[in-house]
């Protein structure tokens, strides 16, 4: 017994004694964004711009409300790979609704206000998200198959309600009452695209979910070892089935919000988001082992991916050129992870 | 030379034979833990060598360092009269150590010949010499007059031939000492009477072999020596012939080994916990790992359930929690039927069960000493959607001084404690719930003696407060600390009942321990 009395005194003169390396590696998702946007303001005179940041910041928001999703179903032990199919599928949706609904029977065709295409487009990302859940935990389905199964199965869906075209037309009629989709993608509240507002609100939402309630301590012990939350009556299937449900509502408010930035619909969106999602999350600081990850690293994860790849464009790096420096990072971010929890023992 | 192939001991005295392994004073420390202190070990040609001692007593560390897997923090190891040094398996395979681990280590999807030649291909001019390979399979199976078509899968055999298949892999490398660690556990009396006639014809060739169980008396037919080990020391060495059941079990256990006595002089409360005609069945196996079993527990009353691997008692244990199903039976708490409640309603009721493994289904490794003990009763300290960080905290105080954990607080990771520790916060978060029931399944494995003292002591005051405690051990000198009433579970089923009046013989004679299986 002594023994581990002499481990345990042992301890906190080892945590005193924080080495920069240390910090440097907590922070290194933070350190990461700063030495990139240092980088490329000395590299081009329009990169420091208010309005760079804030065209920036709109791409950002996109692939941030992926992530979020994304970092619960990490945190879970799982993987989505569906989130880049939901966004378009939620974009078509929506552009779907918006030219009417014709109603054969009664032989009218149905314009839906604004507020009913979000409600219903956020209410389908929702049940994609439930399915991959369901499968998941009930079906015992493993989740990189379950959604990439349902990656093809929403694309394809998108195509075919578009038969392959896209939805140019969303900004309404007066006349029917359904004007003011563009408000997600151009309207600004104090100088902030209502798109950041989204993901700002998403992610406070999503941080006090995780530190502050039940279901994220559910969530993060589910995730860290399911046998061991199942048994101190921790509902762990319930848990996999609402992540995954979350995890589409998120993609679909990503939808909703690129589609009205873009002012159309077209069933490519988001074509191999979940692979940047992935990304972002990863630089995050997240455990892809599952228990381990926060919304602040995630949120600066995304900001690294995305400041990265305008900044690139920016300076007239080739397309190609991105593809390889955005690679590198990931595995740089990876090989951190690995650095920082290999030493805690195996997950 | 070769020894009478019978059950009698041998003849020829053991102090004759040649060593040919010999650990001298060989000691092992994991960080602080000591698990090998100065043991002395020798293997002699052509002899079976059985290792005895409980849970935890080193015998296994003994083994890895023997087979290569580990290296002693002191002492050396001999062989034919040199000093080696063994820095990894295969270079015990190289000096002719082959270990056949409890777990067989074999490839099910791959056939016998794969398998036995696995990792020590036999390669022609055109890739691997599948013919040889054939041909040495069968030469060998012939060798252990064992009837097994080198091309079945190994998945297709019996757990006995699989066994002979692992033996016949260690025979292939020319291994000179073969180690087996519990080879019996899973067989059936048959097969471990042809595993018994290939270890009597490996010792005619020639070959030494270490040899671990927990079955007392079937090892007691196959050995030609006893070594007894404890807490990391070498209690008692003897040649066959002098030794009996007795010797064995006074030197395992000790006589002054003493982790508590039964919480006395309490009133027992009505009946908390009853299972009626429980029947589990077996994922290994086809049959029932329960069958049938009745059993009640009143308030206040500490129960141990005493049995061999595979005894049924960790599945009756996780089908009281709810986490396997029984196929008939049913579970009553003070009276109300349980048997459709999940896990979380269990726990909500007053149930809980303290799991065997704590890495694998107790602790979660990725959060800290404060959340793991606070996990089973998150809703205690919520209100209305959020929790309350001061309510939270307030029951991973009273945890940790409740069971004693010794951590530098609460934020500490739960790798940074030590076993006996990690195993404390797994009780303490099942005791957070304040349960009127606890089940525990084997609480006191790999811990050391102090530990397992202040476990049984949390144990018994909760007794003494009115909780039922149920708690499984392998090790039968546990069975005589705590408990007022022991239960010996064999074959799925309550074999026998004893009260703190009975023997450690009575109780091993009961769980079939003490017979051939």
């Amino acid at each position: 017994m002594s023994d581990t009395t002499n481990r345990a005194a042992g301890r906190p003169g080892k945590k005193g004694g924080w080495s920069i390396i240390q910090l440097l590696l907590e922070g290194r998702a933070f350190f990461g964004l700063i030495a990139i946007v240092m980088t490329f303001s000395m590299l081009s005179p329009n990169y420091a711009t208010v309005s760079n940041f804030l065209i920036m910041s709109n791409h950002v928001a996109i692939f941030g409300l992926l992530a979020l999703g994304m970092l619960l179903v990490i945190l879970n032990g799982g993987i989505d790979l569906s989130v880049g199919s939901v966004l378009g599928l939620s974009g078509v949706f929506a552009g779907f609704l918006m030219q009417g609904v014709e109603i054969q029977s009664a032989g009218v065709i149905v314009y839906p206000p604004v507020w009913a295409v979000v409600v219903l487009t956020v209410a389908l990302g929702a049940f994609v998200g439930m399915c991959n859940g369901v499968l998941v935990a009930y079906f015992k389905v493993p989740a990189f198959v379950a959604t990439l199964g349902s990656l093809y199965v929403a694309r394809g869906v998108a195509l075919l309600m578009t038969d392959g075209l896209t939805f140019n037309n969303l900004s309404g009629d007066p006349a029917l009452g359904n004007t003011g989709f563009e408000w997600l993608g151009f309207n600004r509240i104090a100088g902030v695209p209502v798109g950041v507002l989204i993901l700002a609100v998403a992610a406070i939402v999503t941080g006090v979910i995780l530190s502050r309630t039940a279901f994220g301590r559910w969530l993060y012990a589910s995730g860290g070892n399911a046998r061991a939350a199942e048994l101190s009556g921790v509902p762990v299937r319930r848990v996999q089935v609402i992540v995954y449900s979350l995890s589409g509502v998120l993609a679909a408010f990503a939808g909703l919000v690129l589609s009205a930035q873009l002012t159309s619909a077209g069933p490519q969106a988001g074509f191999t988001y979940e692979l940047t999602t992935i990304a972002a999350v990863v630089v995050g600081g997240a455990s892809l082992m599952g228990g381990r990850g926060t919304v602040t690293g995630t949120l600066l994860g995304a900001f690294v991916i995305g400041f990265l790849s305008d900044g690139l464009v920016i300076i007239g790096v080739s397309s190609y050129w991105q593809t390889v420096f955005t690679g590198a990072v990931i595995v740089l971010a990876v090989m951190l992870n690995s650095i920082q929890y290999g030493g805690r023992g195996k997950t | 030379m070769r020894v009478p192939e019978t059950d009698e001991a041998p003849q020829v005295a053991p102090d004759t034979t040649e060593v040919v392994l010999a650990a001298r004073n060989v000691s092992k420390s994991f960080g602080a833990v000591h698990a090998l202190k100065g043991v002395n070990f020798d293997v002699h040609r052509g002899q079976v060598t059985t290792l005895f001692g409980e849970n935890g007593a080193g015998k296994s560390t003994l083994m890895k360092i023997l087979s290569g897997v580990h290296l002693p923090t002191s002492g050396e190891l001999i062989l034919d009269g040199e000093a080696v040094e063994i820095a990894s398996t295969v270079e015990a395979r190289d000096l002719g150590i082959a270990i056949i681990h409890q777990e067989l280590s074999l490839a099910p999807n791959m056939t016998v010949r794969d398998n036995i030649f696995l990792g020590c291909e036999i390669m022609g001019s055109t890739g691997v010499n599948y013919a040889e390979e054939g041909r040495q399979a069968r030469e060998l199976m012939r060798e252990l007059e064992e009837d097994i078509d080198p091309l079945t899968r190994v998945e297709d055999l019996r757990l006995g031939q699989q066994q002979i298949v692992e033996i016949a892999r260690a025979l292939s490398a020319n291994s000179r000492i073969l180690i087996m660690d519990e080879p019996t556990s899973a067989l059936s009396a048959s097969e471990v009477e042809v595993l018994f006639k290939v270890i009597r014809d490996l010792k005619a060739r020639g070959v030494s072999i270490v040899y671990i169980s927990h079955h007392l008396e079937e090892a007691l037919t196959i050995t030609d020596h006893a070594v007894v080990l404890r807490d990391g020391v070498m209690t008692a060495y003897a040649p066959r012939s002098e030794i009996d059941l007795e010797w064995i079990v006074r030197n395992m256990v000790g006589e002054n080994f003493d982790i508590g006595s039964p919480p006395s002089r309490h009133e027992m409360g009505t009946t908390a916990l009853e299972l009626r005609g429980l029947t589990v069945p077996a994922t290994s196996f086809t049959g029932n790992a329960v069958d049938g079993l009745d059993l009640s527990v009143k308030s206040g009353e500490v129960v141990c359930i005493y049995g061999l691997m595979g005894a049924g008692r960790t599945e009756m244990m996780e089908c009281v929690a709810g986490r396997l199903p029984a196929t008939a039976g049913r579970v009553l708490l003070h009276g109300q039927d349980i048997s459709s409640f999940t896990i979380a309603q269990r726990i909500e009721a007053g149930l809980v069960l303290v799991p065997e493994d704590r890495q694998r289904d107790g602790l979660v490794q990725t959060m800290t000493v404060g959340r793991n003990l606070s996990l089973a009763s998150i809703s205690d300290f919520t209100r209305g959607l959020f929790t309350n960080r001061r309510d939270e905290n307030r029951i991973i105080e009273d945890s940790i001084r409740e069971v004693t954990v010794k951590t530098d607080g609460p934020d500490a990771t739960i790798g940074s404690l030590s076993g006996g520790n990690q195993q404390k916060v797994v009780i303490g978060k099942m005791l957070a719930t304040t349960p009127s029931v606890v089940v525990l399944d084997e609480p006191s494995r790999g811990i050391d003696v102090g530990a397992k003292a202040e476990v049984f002591r949390i144990l018994a005051e909760h007794a003494k407060n009115g909780m039922a405690v149920v708690f499984s051990t392998s090790e039968v000198g546990e069975c005589l600390s705590i408990a007022h009433r022991i239960i010996v579970m064999r074959r799925g089923r309550i074999a026998a009942e004893f009260t703190q009046d009975t023997t450690k013989e009575a109780i091993m004679a009961a769980s079939g321990e003490s017979l051939v299986a």
